[in-house]
């Protein structure tokens, strides 16, 4: 076995020990709560694991975004809100190892987010942007001594009260033009954050993501040196959409496993008579199949992207590409989750057997308002106009 | 050519200042062209100089200055001779 493999061999194992025995009993008080899974990301922590992407010389195990990719899909199997709070701070950490540039004060970051397994969210949307991750109207605004503060307004901060760090998408200057951002990292004692909204969602309950206001004061060395053009472009939009899409699959396998366990016990109550429910479960099985296809041919298509020439993912036949795997990821999840609940009926419909499917159903249909689908097509029908094959 | 483009860039590119304004290496998009509007700016220079951008070219750099679009079409066009 390489070094490599054994690496996220490792990993992943110990992904799963945490999604068995913390993040899946806990999952059904998470949501009904809607409290963040602090016991999970404790355990994550405990294993070191928030630093799992970092390159090992600064620190971190260094393993692979398959594996990656994998640990969200395992969380996601046993806790969807536990799987989106790990996906996202995955998303942050990804992104600032693929772009730090040899940055002296990033590497020192990563150096430390090893050491003492912080925690970070992300400050993306704004109010006043309509939904447009590419705009800001907040702006880093310089206050002398090589220091600069912003004030942002955001609709959601995802457990923004539990994480220690914050990376924030702003103007470059209070005189840039919306598009011209750049990425802040600040750290829990050069922010504050002002709860704007009360958290009692639909689903995903345990992400905790109420809006706030954020401000902060920081010296200009945690400004990420690339722009967030090219970071959206090449790591944050495709890392989401294909971290996300494997911890949705996670969440429609689990509700799948729960219909086809509902199958069994009804097959073995009455054996050899007729069971509608099991064609329901085998129609069920081919719409997780094409989910299962979508999410790994998008993954396969990223780390071949990333490994030949990374701004191969700047061309906008890419970017429709992974955007069509969130619109497609995010559309079918729910479906299955539904179609499971139509196999399991009534147990599957209450939220205290061992078929129960509510908390999947639910979590499900936020996939498609995360970055709303809605404005993901508005892009797209923009590239469609150019690009030439897609 | 880089009036040309630059006669291209006033009519599509939506900058939020006079194009002449602008050095050929200034950031158009710094100047304010949006994604939206670099594909407008994208389709009118394909209809403006007879050619077609290649998925290849087609990515937020290559249409970041006058000089680096001049560059582009250069480059199609040594390629169609």
């Amino acid at each position: 076995m390489s070094v490599a493999t054994d690496r996220d061999g490792l990993f992943l194992a110990a992904v799963r020990a945490i999604a068995d025995d913390v993040a899946g009993p806990l999952a059904d008080e998470v949501d009904r709560d809607a409290r963040f899974p602090v016991e999970t990301v404790d355990a994550l922590r405990a294993q070191g694991l928030l630093s799992a992407f970092v390159p090992e010389e600064l620190g971190g195990a260094g393993v692979s975004f398959d594996a990656l990719a994998t640990a969200c899909f395992e969380l996601g199997r046993r806790c969807g809100a536990s799987a989106m709070v790990f996906a996202m701070h995955q998303i942050q950490v990804a992104t600032i190892v693929r772009h730090l540039d040899d940055a002296p004060w990033f590497e020192g970051y990563l150096r430390e987010l090893g050491e003492q397994q912080r925690l970070i969210a992300s400050v993306t949307s704004e109010v006043g942007t309509g939904g447009d991750m590419a705009r800001s109207i907040a702006a880093v605004t310089p206050a002398g001594d090589g220091r600069a503060t912003f004030e942002k307004q955001a609709p959601t901060v995802s457990y923004g009260r539990y994480a220690d760090d914050l990376l924030t998408t702003l103007r470059r200057s209070p005189e840039a033009e919306p598009g011209d951002q750049v990425c802040v990292l600040t750290r829990g004692e050069q922010h504050a954050l002002e709860p704007t909204g009360t958290w009692d969602p639909l689903g995903m309950r345990g992400t905790c993501s109420p809006g706030n206001i954020v401000r902060a004061e920081f010296p200009v060395e945690q400004i990420l040196p690339t722009g967030f053009a090219k970071v959206m472009n090449e790591s944050m939009v495709p890392i989401s959409h294909i971290l996300w899409s494997h911890l949705w699959l996670g969440i429609a396998s689990d509700a799948f496993a729960r219909a086809r366990a509902f199958v069994r016990a009804a097959a073995r109550r009455k054996p050899g008579e007729p069971l509608p429910a099991a064609i329901r479960l085998s129609e069920l099985m081919s719409e997780l199949s094409l989910l299962r296809a979508e999410v790994s041919s998008g993954l396969r298509e990223f780390v071949d992207a990333s490994a030949e020439d990374r701004t191969r993912l700047s061309q906008m036949a890419t970017i429709l590409r992974f955007n069509n795997l969130k619109i497609a990821a995010s559309e079918q999840t729910p479906r299955v989750c539904q179609a499971a609940l139509g196999v399991c009926g009534i147990v599957g419909f209450k939220n205290d057997t061992p078929f129960s499917v509510g908390r999947h159903v639910r979590d499900s249909l936020s996939a498609s308002l995360m970055v709303a689908n809605e404005r993901i097509h508005q892009t797209n029908a923009t590239l469609l106009l150019i690009a030439k094959d897609v | 050519m880089n009036d040309e483009i630059r006669t291209i860039i006033r009519e599509h590119a939506r900058l939020s200042v006079d194009v002449d304004s602008l050095s050929d290496d200034a950031d158009l998009y710094q100047a304010g062209m949006t994604s939206h509007a670099s594909v407008n700016l994208m389709l009118a220079l394909e209809d403006g100089f007879d050619i077609e951008f290649p998925d290849s070219m087609l990515k937020r750099s290559v249409f970041e200055s006058v000089a680096a679009i001049a560059a582009a079409l250069g480059e199609l066009r040594r390629a169609a001779a």
